[in-house]
């Protein structure tokens, strides 16, 4: 039996042919393309397969999993689940056990090569990566299994894309990002602690769409959501450019909605959507909530730290004190200050004597 | 260095230092043209450059305290951003330029990008420098152009150092520039591999807190060398002619 298309699924779900056009054009929006290309997604659903997708879990939280049903259109998200063909996902699936391992293998041997590999969660590596057991098996076992015949691998989360909490010092298991394991596969980061709902169905629905990779960054993240800070996009932005801050979290400045950045907002130094796609529907996002953004789509950002200050612990930043950077400075220029009065005195008294004694070696001789 | 080279009948084992020349030649040598004029508008300006960044970056990482009013009738935040970003592309523009004159200028102006680490002699004045600085010499050598421990300091701090801002410093702009952007592209690359946007900001912090160190060293050593050495330093990179207070040949 071939697999339905895309339109197909959605009309047996009683989508009508107006909705179907409507959800066309959002999503063409919502990937940042032009109205020209609504017709070319239309088409694409209209004749398309459904792609496989393979969903595994690793170490995490399932924060990604919640936030994905969580995809705020509600058309996106009755779309989504049904279009990919969800085949394997442990969280959502009907079947369990022995049944549920037979999925798995039949899709890979049927669609060899063409099913995507959403990855959520990390494998640990440390003691045969004894620490994740999916199956009776590590985890990292059952990744490099299914990788291997995949025709890309998104890594969802900040578990995937970097490692995340588990992987936090002094990481025990030694959590391992996907990218790290995987060297073989196209793998696109979707990073985020969890990423935003709309932003997981977009990137997945770019790539069935268009039946190619989204333009990814340096670092392997999907271009369309974090080629840009919170920061350049946030609606208190103006307040940063004027010089009105948050001082604490009590203060007038905080009431009156000011810039975060002095209780240390990550949102200069961190790339994602929030700001502009926010969360729950676009009902909000931390900094609209009052609290800065804590960065974390951004690497390591539980070991970085310094959530609450601007300037970042530089124990954090592997130095190994604890203190910032204006302080560490502060310190360095104050002794370098004393040790440079001390020598300037010991220099204007080695003068004053060199100058006593310079006259009678010169009538001397003249020896240094 | 015209005036080294008017002894016509050079003995055959020239000295090779323009002082051991002069003496040689039986000239009292008391003024060398060091620094030409781009070094020396190059140290200007960059001087006044990291003054500048270094008070607005500081008060990048740390704001004034807040201001009262609207949002839209002020721009302090702003300005300091601006001004800190237009003193950084000065600083950049003079640091190519200034090694574009090394090509050019005089051998003098070499001196700051290299340092003859394979010469022992080099090494030699180093620690006599060295020695000289802890007291435990009570006369320097003579340099006419940097001596050996300034070479090597100057090297560290305003070669490697100032290229480092420089890189980090751009990485941070394109930030802002966006993608794309022709800062992006030279100079985006360096946040990925120093370990993220949060790193670099901190990087490029204690980046100005050496430069800051370097500044305290660099101003007492030129005063403290302007009275004490036996050459001129302050009017050395004003006029550019380095004069020796004695014509002692070594």
């Amino acid at each position: 039996m071939a697999l339905e298309t895309f339109y197909e699924v959605m009309r047996r779900q009683g989508i009508t042919r107006r909705s179907f056009l409507k959800y066309c054009s959002l999503t063409a929006a919502a990937l940042g393309l032009g109205p020209e290309f609504a017709p070319q997604i239309a088409q694409a659903m209209e004749t398309k397969p459904r792609t496989p997708v393979l969903w595994l879990h690793g170490l995490e939280c399932t924060c990604c999993s919640e936030s994905f049903i969580r995809s705020a259109h509600p058309l996106v998200k009755d779309v989504v689940l049904s279009m990919i063909s969800l085949d394997y996902d442990d969280t959502l699936m009907a079947s369990a056990g022995h049944q549920a391992e037979a999925i798995l293998d039949e899709v890979m041997t049927k669609y060899k090569g063409n099913y995507i590999l959403a990855v959520e969660g990390n494998p640990p590596l440390n003691e045969d990566g004894m620490y994740c057991i999916i199956g009776g098996k590590p985890f990292v076992d059952q990744l490099k299994k299914v990788a291997k015949d995949a025709k890309a691998i998104i890594s969802w989360g900040s578990c995937a894309s970097y490692g995340c909490v588990q992987a936090a010092r002094p990481n025990p298991t030694r959590a391992t990002p996907v990218h790290e394991v995987i060297f073989d596969k196209p793998i696109i980061k979707v990073p985020g602690c969890p990423p935003i709902a709309e932003v997981m169905t977009g990137v997945i629905t770019y790539m069935l769409t268009f039946d190619q990779l989204p333009a990814l960054d340096r670092q392997g993240r999907p271009l369309m959501f974090y080629s840009q800070r919170i920061h350049d996009k946030c609606y208190r932005r103006p307040h940063f450019d004027a010089g009105q801050y948050v001082e604490s979290f009590d203060d007038e400045g905080a009431r009156k909605g000011y810039c975060l950045y002095k209780v240390g907002c990550k949102g200069p130094t961190t790339y994602n959507a929030c700001s502009t796609v926010r969360w729950n529907d676009g009902v909000s996002f931390p900094i609209q909530a009052g609290h800065g953004c804590i960065g974390c789509s951004e690497d390591g950002f539980w070991d970085k730290g310094s959530w609450y200050a601007r300037l970042a612990d530089l124990k954090n930043s592997g130095f190994g004190i604890e203190a910032n950077a204006d302080q560490v400075g502060l310190v360095a220029a104050g002794a370098v200050g004393a040790g440079v009065a001390v020598h300037a005195a010991v220099s204007a008294l080695k003068r004053a004597q060199h100058k006593n004694t310079d006259g009678a070696t010169k009538t001397e001789g003249g020896e240094k | 260095m015209t005036d080294t080279s008017l002894s016509g009948a050079a003995p055959p084992a020239a000295p090779t230092t323009p002082v051991a020349q002069a003496i040689a030649g039986g000239k009292k040598l008391t003024t060398v043209y060091v620094y030409e004029a781009p070094v020396r508008l190059w140290h200007w300006v960059n001087a006044l450059s990291i003054l500048v960044l270094c008070v607005t970056g500081y008060l990048i990482g740390s704001p004034f305290p807040t201001l009262s009013g609207e949002p839209s009738s002020h721009y302090l935040m702003g300005t300091i951003r601006f001004v800190h970003f237009s003193a950084g592309y000065i600083l950049a523009v003079g640091f190519l330029g200034r090694i574009i004159w090394a090509f050019f200028g005089n051998k003098y102006s070499r001196e700051l990008f290299t340092f003859p680490f394979w010469r022992k002699s080099f090494w030699k004045g180093f620690f006599t420098e060295v020695q000289w600085y802890a007291f435990l010499k009570p006369r320097p050598l003579k340099f006419v152009g940097h001596n050996p421990l300034a070479q090597v300091f100057l090297f560290f701090v305003m070669v490697l150092g100032l290229a480092f801002m420089i890189l980090t410093g751009f990485a941070l702009y394109s930030e802002g520039t966006g993608l794309g952007s022709w800062q992006a592209n030279l100079f985006g690359w360096v946040i990925p591999l120093l370990g993220g946007s949060m790193q670099v900001h901190t990087l490029h912090h204690l980046g100005m807190w050496v430069i800051i160190v370097f500044i305290i060293i660099h101003v007492y050593s030129v005063i403290r060398e302007d009275i004490m050495s036996r050459q001129s330093m302050v009017s050395a990179i004003t006029n550019g002619h380095r004069t020796f207070r004695d014509d002692d040949p070594d």
